[in-house]
């Protein structure tokens, strides 16, 4: 089995993840109100190992990871990725000037 | 008003993107310019179950794949983390970072139109050219290091799908038996179409079949599986040094790719039945 830690670590983590995404409206999301009633349903289980709860924990802590990395991959994307080149209306911005706005077209 | 004193008889202009200088695309378009984003044009995200599955809704329109079919998908925690995607858009959708979409997107669409001899054959045909039984001779620390961190999970698979996998340090790489890929066609055979689809999705980020297998039956986790799938490269950044731009740029990706496909994969083969034991009193 992998080596996951303790699910309440993971499901904590999993719903900060899930607020970063969703914003002012988390806790109505469908997502969150499923993650919260998968833990409650698989925790009562008089089995030392049991193994939909282990399966649902390695699928939260994937969800988790996904998440979290997409996260920071758009964060980064945002901060390195280039923006491409400028318009020409930008380019004679530069330099003060405008784009000639001729009503029939370039003659 | 200006047309009205334009001269009779003049041809109406072509727009602006005639003007371009530059290199121009076929539409017209400027080469170099970024692709027009769309914007996020709803507001609400729900699910709802049709016939075929789950079906997502954006505002009051139903989602569709890229060649235009119903969107559905057979499971309901699958639909939640597609809406969820879809909902976590801000003021741009960025398809890029939509990867369980994507992943379903493909499975509905197939548009490799491949069966499912084709994907096993394609996703076994990898064993041949796998990561984890390349090795190098030197650096003495990196072949140190492969033989430490890969044996245990090539070991591993040996060990639970009872095939003989071994190692080479060779250009042609190790020598694969045939039984090895019989026996793993025929585990492959068990998985349903979209998990096939998510699996080959998989080996295609790790480059690898053992390490696919190893996350797929949880045996590692994903941060493991994509470190181990890097193993030279975490070895030479920890020697030179770490590049933000470049290495955690893909690192992200890759992390990101794979937890998606192995969710995919196990949203698409399980069938989860609770089962309530009666409590004895």
């Amino acid at each position: 089995m992998a080596a996951l830690g303790a699910p309440l670590r993971t499901l904590r983590a999993l719903l900060r993840e899930l607020r970063h995404a969703a914003g002012r409206s988390y806790r109505d999301s469908p997502a969150y109100r499923h993650v919260v009633a998968a833990f409650r349903a698989h925790r009562v289980t008089s089995e030392k190992l049991c193994r939909a709860q282990q399966e649902l924990h390695f699928q939260a802590a994937t969800y988790l990871c996904l998440l979290r990395s997409v996260r920071e991959h758009e964060a980064l994307h945002r901060e390195y990725h280039g923006r491409g080149e400028r318009s020409p209306q930008e380019v004679a911005g530069l330099v003060g000037f405008r784009l000639p706005q001729q009503p029939g077209g370039k003659g | 008003l200006w047309w009205a004193h334009s001269p009779p008889g003049r041809r109406p202009r072509p727009p602006l993107a005639a003007a371009a200088s530059g290199p121009v695309g076929p539409c017209g378009r400027r080469a170099y310019a970024p692709p027009a984003e769309r914007k996020r044009f709803y507001q609400n995200v729900s699910i709802s179950q049709g016939e075929g599955g789950f079906e997502i809704n954006l505002d009051h329109r139903k989602l569709k794949t890229p060649q235009a079919k119903l969107f559905t998908v057979p499971s309901e925690a699958l639909a939640i983390a597609v809406a969820t995607e879809w909902d976590s858009q801000k003021d741009t959708i960025k398809f890029y970072t939509m990867h369980l979409t994507t992943l379903c997107n493909t499975a509905l669409d197939n548009p490799t139109q491949r069966n499912k001899t084709q994907l096993i054959r394609a996703a076994v045909k990898f064993l041949e050219t796998d990561t984890v039984c390349y090795r190098v001779e030197e650096p003495p620390a990196l072949a140190e290091l492969q033989k430490n961190e890969w044996d245990p999970v090539v070991a591993w698979a040996e060990k639970r799908y009872n095939v003989t996998i071994g190692s080479s340090t060779s250009i042609l790489g190790p020598n694969i038996p045939a039984s090895t890929k019989e026996t793993f066609i025929s585990h492959l055979a068990s998985y349903n179409m979209w998990a096939l689809q998510g699996i080959e999705f998989v080996i295609t980020q790790l480059k690898s079949l053992i390490l696919s297998m190893s996350l797929i039956d949880r045996h590692i986790t994903v941060e493991k599986a994509v470190l181990l799938s890097r193993l030279e490269e975490e070895y030479q950044i920890r020697r030179w040094g770490n590049v933000e731009w470049a290495h955690d740029y893909d690192l992200c990706e890759l992390r990101a790719r794979t937890a998606a496909g192995t969710l995919f994969v196990h949203l698409c083969s399980e069938s989860s039945t609770v089962k309530h034991k009666l409590l004895q009193d």
